[in-house]
């Protein structure tokens, strides 16, 4: 049952117009510190559309996505009405004003520190208060989801909980207590030192705060994809999903150790002792474990669907998959993706290994693969396989989505293989410009320019993909039948509470931060001789 | 399908995948003991203590002050390098060390988030302003080297490369006779 369209309907519209504004951004970015163009007059220009495509497609694009997709399942999973409605549209009116307040500086170059913030750089305060107003919108949606499940257990008590939905709520907590790090970092230290309350600020402290939002913020993102790999991509091609035991686990797993793993991110820096480093090392491998899970149980599923087709083989049944149809098509890119992305993450995690591309362009390289790749190209699927029941209409052209889904898979991988040859070779990220005439970088010139040729090809095929979905909007209004997930091959008929409630891995998940990142917080934050000067950007008062 | 062949299926799905699940945990917990023989082993840990230095008063005495800055061969025979970085700029902007020689590079920011990359090797650290980065370095050939900052430090971070010159060791222990802090910057 979908009964709030119009809800999800502003979710998605509003994610996918910002994520097309933000591709436009990145495609001239890569444009413009390519060999192709000459050095920018105002290298400024360049750092400022660097934050603007940073915020949006970090902070504002995923988040829309998750809080659409996330109404769309509460309500068709758990064949429910949205349960405060009014609040979720106070919610996303939060997220649109934050957006804006953030976006309105930035443009005016007022606040061009880049996403990652980076103190003690400060901007103007109204960006900083943007980030943040976006954030408190998607609390409110957090707690929502939470409100729905809670009504939908009294109504039902001791049934599953359907798969989609405890994943969704999973994810959702996962949000809030990431969030709250890169939270304390704005409230406690950079919002009084922009606003001019105070003027010097613990720059080691806020990147360990910052750490901790930035790393798990990425799984944050990934849920909505991997909830279409277990709920969406089985029924999508005739299939079953191998074990709905097992997707559980996964989602579990996700939400424990996402999270304490972030000083990864601070490998190189000065402000963290060796011991708490190889601590997040070492939890950062067990995070490979949901995503192998995951690998396994949806091979096995895709299997299923091939040989329920009259596949057989040890590998034929892959030729009697639905190849024509975009999910299949969308998962598998997106699975090509994560297994190249997921083998550099392993690379980024070993300190000994991370040390050669640390903040050279192969990091660039690696989280666009994984986020702008593996994960946004089930974005794109997601919109497409509820496109029809959110409209009531059908989508115009099976080809043109199989196109736009092609030429996304391309141009993220021309886009990004470069980048991480370049990294190895030491290009340092986020420059306006290089000089390739110098030979130390004339190495360099081709693959960024083969690398920009791949931003042009995802630039068209973003533009696609808003083509079509906006095409739908004017075709006939059909009858679609209701929106469902994925069935297990065999269907839960009763699950072990560890598995069917949230409360112990919350704990589990809040014990693990405190006890990785308790220390290195305590130590930094009782000092008063690590803090220093800010150092204002953009206009000055 | 009868229930009894149902119940079979479902205990061979289990079995499977609780084999991949093992296999899963084992080559997780393999890359965690490689990771951790590495850095004991070999050691390639990063630094182990944190240091405080106040980036307002580099310039006014102590280990940063400018007359401190560039490389100094030690008694042990290993060579320790000081440097800072500042918009948009290292000083000293082209660093002198010899081939085939321990050296420790000390380094922090006088201003912003700067960082370090010696392209063609893996020595690559951040600079903090209020902490001091401390990052062992070898070269075991003779060469210049490209320094570039490696982090945004605001509008002029794609300006701010530095170098690293390494030369034969005879003749870094020859020039640092006289003693003082050797650089190449103006050479």
């Amino acid at each position: 049952m979908l009964a709030n369209r119009k809800l999800i309907l502003a979710h998605f519209w509003l994610a996918f117009v910002v994520f097309g504004l933000a591709l436009v951004l990145g495609a001239w970015q890569m444009f413009i510190r390519s060999p192709l163009h000459t050095w920018l007059s105002n290298p400024e220009w360049y750092y400022r559309s660097l934050t603007a495509h940073g915020t949006v497609m970090g902070y504002v694009f995923p988040t829309l996505v998750a809080m659409g997709f996330g109404y769309a399942i509460s309500e068709s999973a758990l064949d429910q009405r949205l349960v405060g409605v009014r609040w979720a549209w106070v919610g996303f009116s939060l997220v649109v004003l934050g957006a804006v307040m953030a976006m309105v500086p930035v443009s005016l170059g007022w606040a061009s520190v880049l996403y990652t913030f980076y103190p003690p750089l400060i901007g103007s305060p109204f960006y900083y208060i943007g980030v943040v107003l976006v954030v408190v919108g998607s609390w409110i949606w957090v707690a929502l989801m939470s409100v729905n499940l809670y009504v939908w257990k009294q109504a039902h008590p001791g049934e599953p909980v359907p798969l989609a939905m405890f994943a969704n709520v999973a994810g959702s907590y996962l949000w809030a207590w990431t969030a709250v790090g890169a939270a304390l970092e704005l409230l406690l230290q950079i919002i009084p030192v922009a606003l001019g309350l105070k003027s010097t600020i613990d720059a080691g402290l806020a990147r360990v705060f910052f750490s901790w939002t930035l790393h798990a913020i990425v799984y944050f993102w990934l849920i909505p994809s991997y909830i279409a790999y277990y709920t969406i991509l089985p029924r999508a091609i005739g299939g079953k999903l191998y074990s709905d035991t097992m997707a559980r686990i996964a989602f579990i797993l996700f939400l424990v150790v996402a999270m304490p793993i972030g000083i990864h991110h601070t490998f190189a820096d000065p402000q963290v002792g060796a011991g708490f480093k190889f601590v997040h090392s070492a939890f950062t491998a067990l995070v490979a474990v949901p995503t192998l899970l995951t690998v396994f149980t949806i091979c096995a599923s895709v299997e299923i669907a091939a040989r329920l087709r009259g596949g057989h083989g040890l590998f034929g049944w892959i030729a009697a998959l639905p190849w024509q149809n975009p999910i299949m098509l969308a998962g598998t890119f997106s699975f090509i993706m994560l297994g190249f992305g997921g083998a550099g993450g392993l690379i980024n995690m070993s300190y000994q290994l991370d040390s050669a591309i640390h903040n050279t362009q192969w990091i660039t390289g690696h989280f666009h693969l994984i986020f702008g790749g593996a994960i946004v190209i089930m974005y794109f699927a997601i919109a497409y396989d509820l496109w029809p029941h959110l409209t009531g209409r059908e989508l115009p052209s099976l080809r043109l989505m199989r196109t736009q889904l092609w030429l996304w898979f391309i141009g993220m991988i021309v886009t990004t293989f470069p980048w991480h040859w370049v990294g190895i070779l030491g290009m340092p990220r986020r420059m306006a410009y290089y000089d390739y005439t110098s030979p130390a970088l004339a190495a360099d010139a081709v693959p960024v320019e083969v690398s920009t040729l791949g931003a042009a090809i995802l630039l068209i095929s973003g533009l696609l993909f808003l083509f079509i979905l906006a095409r739908a909007q004017a075709e006939p209004a059909t009858d679609v039948p209701p929106y469902r997930f994925s069935e297990a091959v065999h269907p839960p008929a009763s699950v072990p509470l560890a598995l069917n409630s949230h409360g112990l891995w919350i704990a589990l998940m809040i014990g693990l931060t405190i006890a990785n990142y308790g220390y290195p917080i305590a130590v930094l934050t009782a000092r008063s001789d690590s803090s220093v000067p800010a150092v204002y950007v953009g206009a000055q008062r | 399908m009868s229930a009894q062949e149902s119940h079979d299926s479902a205990d061979v799905a289990a079995r499977v995948e609780r084999r991949w699940a093992t296999i899963s945990v084992i080559i997780i917990v393999v890359m965690a003991i490689v990771a951790a023989f590495a850095g004991i082993h070999q050691v390639t840990m990063p630094q182990a203590r944190v240091e405080i230095v106040d980036p307002s008063r580099l310039h006014l005495s102590g280990e940063f002050a400018e007359a401190n800055l560039g490389s100094v061969a030690e008694q042990d025979g290993s060579v320790t390098v000081r440097a800072i970085g500042q918009q948009y700029s290292f000083t000293p902007a082209c660093i002198l060390v010899p081939a085939a020689t321990p050296i420790t590079l000390r380094a922090t920011s006088a201003d912003v988030i700067h960082g370090i990359i010696v392209q063609g090797t893996n020595i690559n650290t951040m600079l903090v302003p209020g902490y001091v980065s401390n990052q062992a370095m070898r070269f075991d050939k003779t060469g210049d080297y490209v320094m570039p900052c490696q982090e945004f430090c605001s509008f002029g971070h794609e300006g701010m490369w530095g170098k690293v010159r390494v030369i034969d060791k005879a003749d870094f222990a020859a020039r640092a006779k006289n003693g003082g802090r050797l650089s190449c910057v103006g050479e």
